[in-house]
């Protein structure tokens, strides 16, 4: 097998790059080790920066946010919602630091509007009494699984191919290059070997395994971030802490929810990286102190990402690491055709993979310029089951004859036909986990004790899952979910885990099917 | 207490709708003792219709027994703060006869094999293990045994039943089983969600049984059974089974659903209209939101702002479930008991309460707390003592129990409401 370009990584980065590299001409494969966006990019805030909150930290990367948002507003406006956002300081914060702040914007070109604390509850009621400060920025929320997964289903429109779940293995080396690229498939471990013509290595926070597997040393940190889901919204607006970076400083909403975080703890491995309920009690409890109702409502799940962070100075705290974006071109380890996109922020992913194509294009010698900060990114079926309000909206347009599979978050069956469709037209593995990543199933307040039952009863009896495996689907699925639910299991949501346990054990022992010790 | 009403009087206050605040109602009147149940209903229409005794033990070791006696003696020993042992086999068998013949009176049959443990089909295609079985449910016990050829049946609409789901899941060791879908009679234009309760009283109307055999003769083939989910009627299911198999020429049997659980909802028709019949008095669906205790016994206030009425007991059963009938409370720091405000044994702190695997054999920490009593059943405070005089706790909110993973339900909720109303009756 053959390709121009190898990206290696499914994340917001390597879609993204997929696709400009798909619209200069370049023939490219992107192989991804799980699904699409199943590591930082499926784990943030889907917070499309207005810049304002590097201002004081990184006021270059505050002006790249500031210019890829507006990008990024023309391009792509189905993948964001324009809620504004505010910067709030709350009683105790540093004083000085508010006041610095429009300054600091207006320097960056960043338009940050003062606001009355009264002025501010007056857009959002459910702020704190003891805001002293605030300011109206250009803050959005961005669905990164629908930005990846349009930016994949355009690239692969024009061309480009996808192989998920697929790990690289390694890489054979001639010369000052690399020759070819041993894969596994992690489900059917078949292998297999590409010889591209350029390597990009967009692995996120595993970019340095890979990297390694072609003998080149980089050095990373790993900041891990938890982040907690609502049972409904909580505000219009994303709601910024305004001081200096920390815990639990950002509220973003996301459609019918809002996402609460974040953590920085630091870890030193990537494997089974869970939310911790230390961190999701210090995220209620900081946030709560900008929106007081925050200590008392319902959560729904918890999920933890990391922060990839290129080691150059330990002496500064993970947040203040440069989260710019680097292009290591490997030349100084004699390779002329590996490239490495160690970290970056979601929002400028476009800006990283544009830079990141110039270099792939001038070591191939094409010489079509980049197309994608002008070139609308299409609105696709593959992308539009992850938006959190899709499914009410759309339920009430035209669905109110269809069956729901969900009624948490209002699924029609016909949603998840085409959801299935998707990941057969991209020849993906089906299961649960990956329509619960393409669509809202398992994500409402039940967390998939109904929906999972009922969309793995849809399968079967579409024959597309057949026996014993499809049981197997549902206990990967209800596991998967549980790793979101275990730490907030306080108030409703144990209730909500105790009827899930009584059915699933209680009415079904499930925990012993297909397990040896019956009698 | 500034209660406006004159207060309701009782012996015996019963707070719980569940199975084990039904019983305890149940053991009280037929002991003579004038009862109010009291509390919110719901519980019921999750139960699957199934009365477990004890199925699995070791849950380490996910160890199945056809005999649920042999289990409780390895239980005792392993146990010995189990509830069950606190009441002993003999109580524990004579309940549940006494429920059982209740229901039977009340047009609710069931059967069991032997004194053991019959393994049954679920919704989802897996087997359990379970002692009392609806007798609309019977065959199915047989057909999985025999493994003969048998065709499932689901009904469009009835979103939650997938009968090709049960038949692929069961079909490595069933390979005669398969599953196909009808049109129930009169749904032909429904479109989406229908309820099982909505079905279940229509099977009741005049033709429509004769519809339904019109609509699976097509499908009988070679099959020698013919499962159906649980909505063959509310209050004649098992003439309606029996009618069904006669007019298919083969057994039929009902497969327990989903909630909205049909069966359950039976469960909870019967011990209304029997409880009634017994003398209890009801007032549901109502929370009891505060109490007080003096000389006479207990002052309780039932209802909401709007509607309040009190409630004078001597004495209180305590049947308020776990999590989901808000029996217990959890906050982020600690698990509590919200009505009387009792001790809870508890795992230390929140990180301790759940395993970081959902179908972890041993079962979550958690499912273990909850009030801890006597043998009198009386739930005790720290010091371990009575906490109050004449109250006395049953069913699921009591301690050192794993119902779900155990698969001891309505043993647990049916013995224990013996055990407290007998307590009770020999009070001082």
């Amino acid at each position: 097998m053959r390709t121009q370009a190898l990206i290696i990584g499914g994340g917001v980065t390597g879609t993204g790059l997929a696709r400009d590299l798909a619209l200069r001409g370049v023939q490219c494969t992107l192989v991804e080790s799980g699904d699409i966006n199943s590591g930082a990019s499926g784990r943030n805030h889907g917070l499309l920066h207005s810049g304002a909150r590097y201002v004081a930290t990184d006021p270059g990367a505050a002006r790249e946010c500031r210019e890829e948002n507006e990008i990024l507003n023309k391009i792509a406006p189905h993948c964001i919602e324009k809620t504004g956002g505010l910067f709030v300081a709350v009683e105790g914060d540093d004083e000085k630091y508010a006041a610095d702040f429009p300054l600091l914007c207006s320097k960056c070109g960043i338009s940050a509007k003062s606001l009355t604390p009264e002025q501010a509850r007056e857009l959002e009621p459910s702020l704190s009494s003891k805001v002293f400060a605030a300011y109206l920025v250009d803050d959005a929320s961005i669905d990164p699984f629908r930005l990846s997964l349009e930016n994949i289903t355009h690239a692969q429109k024009l061309g480009a191919s996808l192989l998920c779940h697929t790990k690289v293995t390694g890489f054979e080396k001639e010369n000052n290059r690399i020759k070819a690229v041993h894969l596994v498939h992690t489900g059917t471990g078949r292998e297999t070997v590409i010889e591209p013509e350029q390597i990009i290595n967009a692995a996120g926070a595993w970019v340095a395994q890979v990297a390694a597997l072609a003998g080149i040393k980089i050095e990373m940190l790993y900041s891990k971030g938890t982040l907690l889901v609502t049972g409904h919204r909580i505000a219009n607006r994303v709601i910024n802490r305004l001081r200096s970076p920390g815990d639990g400083d950002i509220l973003v909403p996301g459609g019918t929810v809002s996402l609460l975080g974040t953590t920085s703890v630091r870890v030193d491995s990537l494997e089974g990286l869970r939310p911790s309920i230390e961190e999701v009690d210090l995220i209620v409890e900081e946030g709560s102190k900008m929106i007081p109702t925050l200590s008392g409502i319902r959560y729904i799940r918890a999920y933890a990402g990391v922060r990839p962070l290129l080691k150059m100075d330990t002496e500064l705290d993970d947040r203040s690491v440069s989260r710019g974006f680097l292009l290591l071109d490997h030349r100084d380890a004699g390779l002329e055709n590996f490239a490495t996109v160690p970290s970056g922020k979601l929002t400028t992913y476009r800006y990283m993979a544009e830079k990141t194509a110039d270099l792939v294009c001038e070591r191939l010698g094409v010489r079509a310029p980049c197309l994608t900060h002008t070139e609308p990114l299409p609105s696709t079926p593959s992308g539009m089951w992850t938006e959190p309000a899709f499914g009410p909206k759309k339920w009430g347009m035209e669905s109110r004859m269809e069956t729901l599979l969900c009624e948490c978050e209002l699924i029609p069956k016909n949603a998840i036909e085409s959801v299935v469709g998707a990941i057969r037209e991209h020849h993906l593995d089906l299961d649960l986990n990956a329509i619960g990543l393409r669509s809202r199933v398992g994500k409402g307040a039940c967390q998939g004790t109904f929906c999972g039952k009922r969309v793995l009863a849809f399968l079967q009896e579409t024959g597309q899952l057949k026996g014993p495996e499809g049981l197997k689907s549902l206990q990967e699925f209800l596991q998967e979910r549980w790793k979101g639910e275990r730490p907030v299991l306080w108030h409703s949501q144990i209730m909500q885990a105790e009827l899930k346990e009584a059915l699933y054990c209680g009415s079904f022992d499930l925990e012993n099917h297909g397990r040896p010790g019956q009698s | 207490m500034k209660g406006a009403n004159h207060p309701l009087e009782c012996e015996l206050a019963v707070i719980g709708c569940g199975l084990s605040g039904f019983s305890a109602a149940l053991f009280a009147a037929e002991r003579g003792i004038s009862t109010v149940l009291t509390g919110v209903s719901g519980a019921t229409m999750f139960a699957s219709g199934l009365l477990d005794l004890l199925g699995t033990h070791p849950v380490e070791t996910g160890t199945r027994w056809q005999d649920p006696w042999a289990a409780m003696e390895v239980l005792f020993k392993d146990h010995p703060d189990h509830p069950y042992a606190r009441i002993g086999r003999e109580a524990i068998a004579g309940s549940l006869e006494k429920v059982v013949s209740f229901l039977k009176s009340e047009g609710l049959p069931y059967l069991k094999a032997g004194s053991g443990n019959s393994e049954v089909m679920t919704p989802l295609g897996t087997t359990k293990y379970t002692y009392y079985v609806p007798q609309t449910m019977w065959h199915g016990v047989k057909a999985l045994q025999e493994k003969r050829p048998c065709l499932i049946v689901g009904f469009k609409g009835l979103t939650d039943f997938s009968a090709v789901q049960i038949a692929e899941t069961m079909a490595d060791r069933w390979p005669g089983i398969r599953g196909t879908d009808v049109v129930f009679p009169g749904s032909e234009k429904i479109v989406g969600l229908v309820s099982g309760d909505i079905m279940a009283r229509d099977m009741e109307f005049p033709g429509n049984l004769e519809k339904l055999v019109h609509e699976i003769r097509p499908f009988l083939e070679n099959a020698e059974a013919v499962g159906l989910p649980a909505v063959l009627g509310m209050n004649r299911s098992h003439e309606i089974v029996e009618e069904l198999s006669a007019e298919l020429n083969r057994p039929v049997f009902e497969i327990p659903t989903m909630p909205l659980s049909v069966p359950g909802l039976r469960l909870n028709e019967a011990f209304t209209s029997g409880l009634s019949a017994r003398g209890v008095r009801f007032f549901v669906p109502n929370r009891v939101t505060l109490w007080e205790e003096d000389d006479a016994g207990f002052l309780l206030s039932v209802g909401n702002k709007d509607q309040k009425q009190s409630l004078r007991a001597e004495g209180v059963i305590l049947a308020t479930g776990r999590f989901w009938a808000r029996g217990l409370r959890a906050d982020r720091d600690k698990i509590r008991e919200p009505l009387f405000d009792l001790p809870v044994f508890q795992p230390g702190e929140r990180k301790d309460w759940h395993r970081k695997e959902f179908l972890d054999q041993r079962g979550h920490p958690a499912n273990q707390a909850g009030i801890e009593v006597d043998n009198l059943f009386r739930p005790l405070n720290e010091k371990g003592d009575p906490a109050l005089n004449n109250l006395f706790g049953c069913g699921s909110i009591l301690a050192h129990q794993d119902w779900m993973r155990s698969k001891c339900g309505s043993g647990l909720a049916i013995s224990t409401a013996w055990a407290a109303v007998e307590a009770f009756a020999s009070r001082a």
